[in-house]
């Protein structure tokens, strides 16, 4: 297997957008001619070689291809985009639709992943030793398929909205997860080795979820079956099972209807007490209230710029609406 | 002597009043009276003719933090460099202005490489995201005067929001097959506060904050004839949720409306799919409709514009020269935040108050260009503030009610002296920057 060297040289002003960087566009080419496919920042289109230096050549086929990146890459987007075979490295963190549509071969970034990354995807494998941001594994706006195959590892945590319209494939996730896991899966196996936020497997059709740490709050349109012993990781162990969504339309096979289902360990359950999702008020204390009134004594500050001094301040962000009445106040 | 012009449209909430009777002097040049309208609509008719407090040229913002009246044409020249050197401009807005002008800030956008963005990224954006994904059984707001007898109002209060809903459409009147008005409708209010739509209702679940997507799910299993897991769903008991759950089905024609309170709170694109799907189910049984509060009054002309143009109604990047969306990506908050513009142009909207401070912060650093007829916040962080004509009022022009319904605004007085349209303005910046790209 032939390894290309990705190191980026020059940190890009704004974001990168790479989907050049796969082995499939690599492949039978030399540094030279790497260097010279294209990579995209806003509406400019400049060469690999203005932002990375290469070095080594890609194998014949994209299956003899390995690509190394190292650098500070979080700034780069579309990392492996719809490749098909090979394998990619990435050492540090990697930005947005990084493993999207892919189709075959190996990902792994060793730092964290952003948002829309393995979206679509097909086949092979992607993993991440940190963690992943929002819609992982999901499938693109409007796009009712989302992951169809292959296997995304996230050791750490994922973000919410993780493998909407999920058809198929194995998503391993080895932290928590955030709200909307799994909504309007049509398949597949998801499993979640933290905590899930709620709202686990909603519109769900058909699947199958396993949360090992506990549900946050259980949706009131999925029903407890009972339990069953159910093997994961070459182990037998206990899940009560839970079926739904019941507020979608179920196919029947054999006379019998698919649900989707929700496993938890037999104990865990819920939490007793859900936290709330809403925003904490955003108010000031008296003391900051009072050295806000010494700020600006003797002036007749715009709202904007009180606005912009609390936030500098005290790191609350309030609304206009809010700071025009509390300038009132003072005031009075 | 005064003049008096009838069939106004009123330029102000998505609920686009066709019946305003404006009476100015003989002059057409000040507004005497406004007829019909509610009092936020009548107050934005008085204000604009108040010349007095209004800014009529360009301003440019100095060094020292205050600003110096520029030239129209140095603004357009501004503006036109601005886009033409920027890497990845975002151009947001176009709520509050014609179909006309929308168009022409496409071309802009497109020639330029750039966001194009309106403020459904901050109200109805998610919608939709989720009419995307899918679809969506609607209605014009004339056949829920008609025929409607179930109405449901969902996270959206409009005795506030869009104060003549109610009288002309939702609730009160009398149409074809609704005689009786109000006596025949069934009004179902969810909201976690008691508001003053929620005392009109005959059912007001109260939702725990945040839940709203438990309780429409559960509310769709209610209506399958489903179990509910839990005594309490979601905030609401669970005899109430089936309660509900009959009355929907058992009208004759039935219409959600949502608003705000659904589309940003937790879950936002998923509150409206599920709130869609429920519309679908209810279909089975009787005939429903869902409609979206949208709030200012040409939001969904942009959405439309942008649509019809680009094939995505919101958050269109064409940076690389076709048109990609995806908001959570192209959206402009979230390109504010993760600093991933370089300019910032904006028209008929107001970021500096409804953007969240880091997003304000990172657009006060920006070469900036505001289009908006009043000072607001957003004016005094741009680096240019243009002054326009206010549409529906100074200049007519294509507008869309929030039942994709097109109206034409009218044209009641004239604006103070010498002063652009949004159109003529992104017409002489069109120009320029085809000029610029020439060479
Ligand atoms: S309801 Fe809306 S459109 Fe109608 S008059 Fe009032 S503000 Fe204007």
């Amino acid at each position: 297997m032939d390894i290309v060297k990705l190191t980026l040289t020059k940190v890009p002003d704004l974001y990168l957008e790479a989907e050049n960087v796969t082995p499939d566009h690599f492949a039978g080419k030399t540094a030279q001619q790497i260097g010279e496919l294209h990579v995209h920042l806003g509406n400019q289109t400049a060469k690999i070689s203005d932002y990375f230096s290469v070095e080594g050549k890609g194998g014949e086929t994209a299956a003899d291809t390995k690509i190394v990146i190292a650098g500070p890459t979080d700034k780069v987007k579309y990392i492996g985009m719809k490749m098909t075979a090979g394998e990619i490295e990435v050492q540090g963190n990697t930005d947005m639709y990084t493993a999207a549509w892919m189709a075959g071969g190996k990902i792994h970034v060793k730092g964290n992943v952003d948002s829309f990354c393995a979206i679509g995807m097909t086949g092979g494998e992607f993993i991440v030793d940190g963690n992943a941001k929002n819609y992982l594994a999901a499938s693109y706006r409007g796009d009712w398929r989302g992951m169809q195959g292959g296997k995304v590892t996230v050791k750490g945590n994922a973000g919410s909205d993780t493998a909407t319209f999920m058809i198929g494939g194995t998503i391993d996730i080895g932290g928590n997860v955030d709200v909307h896991l799994g909504t309007h899966a049509e398949g597949g196996k998801i499993i979640i080795r933290g905590n899930a936020k709620g709202r686990v497997g909603g519109q769900m059709v058909k699947g199958d979820i396993f949360v090992l740490g506990q549900v946050e709050r259980m949706m009131p349109s999925y029903i407890l079956k009972g339990e069953e012993e159910v093997e994961l990781d070459g182990k037998k162990q206990m899940f009560q099972v839970w079926i739904g969504d019941m507020g979608e339309r179920h196919a029947k096979r054999k006379g019998e209807v698919i649900y989707g289902k929700i496993y938890v360990p037999t104990g865990a359950g819920e939490t007793a007490a859900p936290a709330i999702h809403t925003e904490k008020r955003k108010k000031l204390t008296d003391k900051q209230i009072e050295h806000l009134k010494e700020a600006f004594k003797d002036q007749e500050p715009t709202v904007q710029q009180v606005r912009t001094y609390i936030y500098d301040t005290f790191d609350v962000d309030m609304k206009p609406m809010q700071v025009s009445r509390l300038i009132d106040g003072i005031k009075r | 002597m005064s003049k008096t012009v009838t069939d106004v449209i009123c330029p102000f909430c998505g609920t686009l009043c066709d019946d305003l009777v404006v009476v100015t002097d003989d002059e057409g040049k000040k507004i005497l009276s406004v007829e019909n309208a509610c009092a936020i609509g009548a107050e934005k008719f008085l204000h604009s003719s108040d010349h007095s407090h209004r800014v009529t040229r360009p301003r440019k913002l100095q060094e020292d933090g205050s600003f110096k009246e520029i030239t129209y044409e140095e603004a357009i020249e501004y503006t036109a460099q601005m886009l033409v050197n920027a890497k990845k401009p975002s151009m947001y807005g176009w709520s509050s202005t014609n179909c006309e002008s929308q168009s022409v800030g496409h071309e802009i956008a497109e020639l330029c490489g750039a966001l194009v963005d309106n403020t459904a990224a901050v109200c109805h954006g998610t919608t939709l995201v989720a009419v995307q994904n899918v679809g969506i059984p609607s209605c014009t707001l004339g056949e829920v005067k008609n025929r409607a007898d179930r109405i449901i109002f969902w996270g959206s209060n409009p005795a506030h929001g869009h104060p003549r809903h109610m009288s002309r459409y939702s609730i009160f009147p009398r149409g074809y097959f609704t005689g009786k008005g109000q006596k025949q409708r069934k009004i179902i209010v969810v909201d976690p506060r008691c508001t003053d739509t929620s005392s009109l209702a005959d059912v007001h679940l109260q939702v725990e904050q945040g839940y709203d997507y438990e309780l429409l799910q559960a509310l769709r299993a209610a209506v399958r004839g489903q179990e509910l897991t839990g005594d309490i769903i979601a905030g609401v008991p669970k005899e109430k949720v089936y309660e509900a759950a009959e009355m929907l089905k058992s009208g004759r024609f039935g219409v959600i409306f949502f608003g705000m309170g659904v589309t940003q709170s937790l879950g936002k694109d998923h509150n409206i799919d599920a709130a869609i799907m429920l519309t679908k189910d209810l279909n089975d049984y009787t005939k429903f409709s869902i409609i979206a509060m949208r709030g200012h009054y040409n939001v969904t002309g942009s959405g439309q514009v942008l649509g019809w143009q680009f094939g995505f109604p919101y958050s269109v990047d064409l940076s690389r020269g076709f048109a990609r969306y995806n908001p959570g990506e192209t959206g402009t908050i979230e390109v504010l935040k993760r600093k991933e513009i370089d300019a910032m142009f904006v028209l008929g909207s107001d970021p500096g108050a409804h953007f969240p401070m880091q997003c304000v912060k990172e657009i006060s650093k920006l070469p900036s260009v505001a289009i908006d007829p009043h000072i607001t916040p957003t004016t005094s962080i741009c680096k240019v503030h243009v002054p326009v004509a206010f549409v529906g009022v100074e200049v007519g022009g294509n507008c869309y009610r929030m039942d994709n319904v097109p109206i034409e605004s009218r044209k009641v007085v004239e604006p103070p002296e010498g002063m652009l349209t949004d159109q003529q303005f992104l017409e002489g910046v069109l120009k320029r920057v085809r000029e610029l790209k020439a060479n």
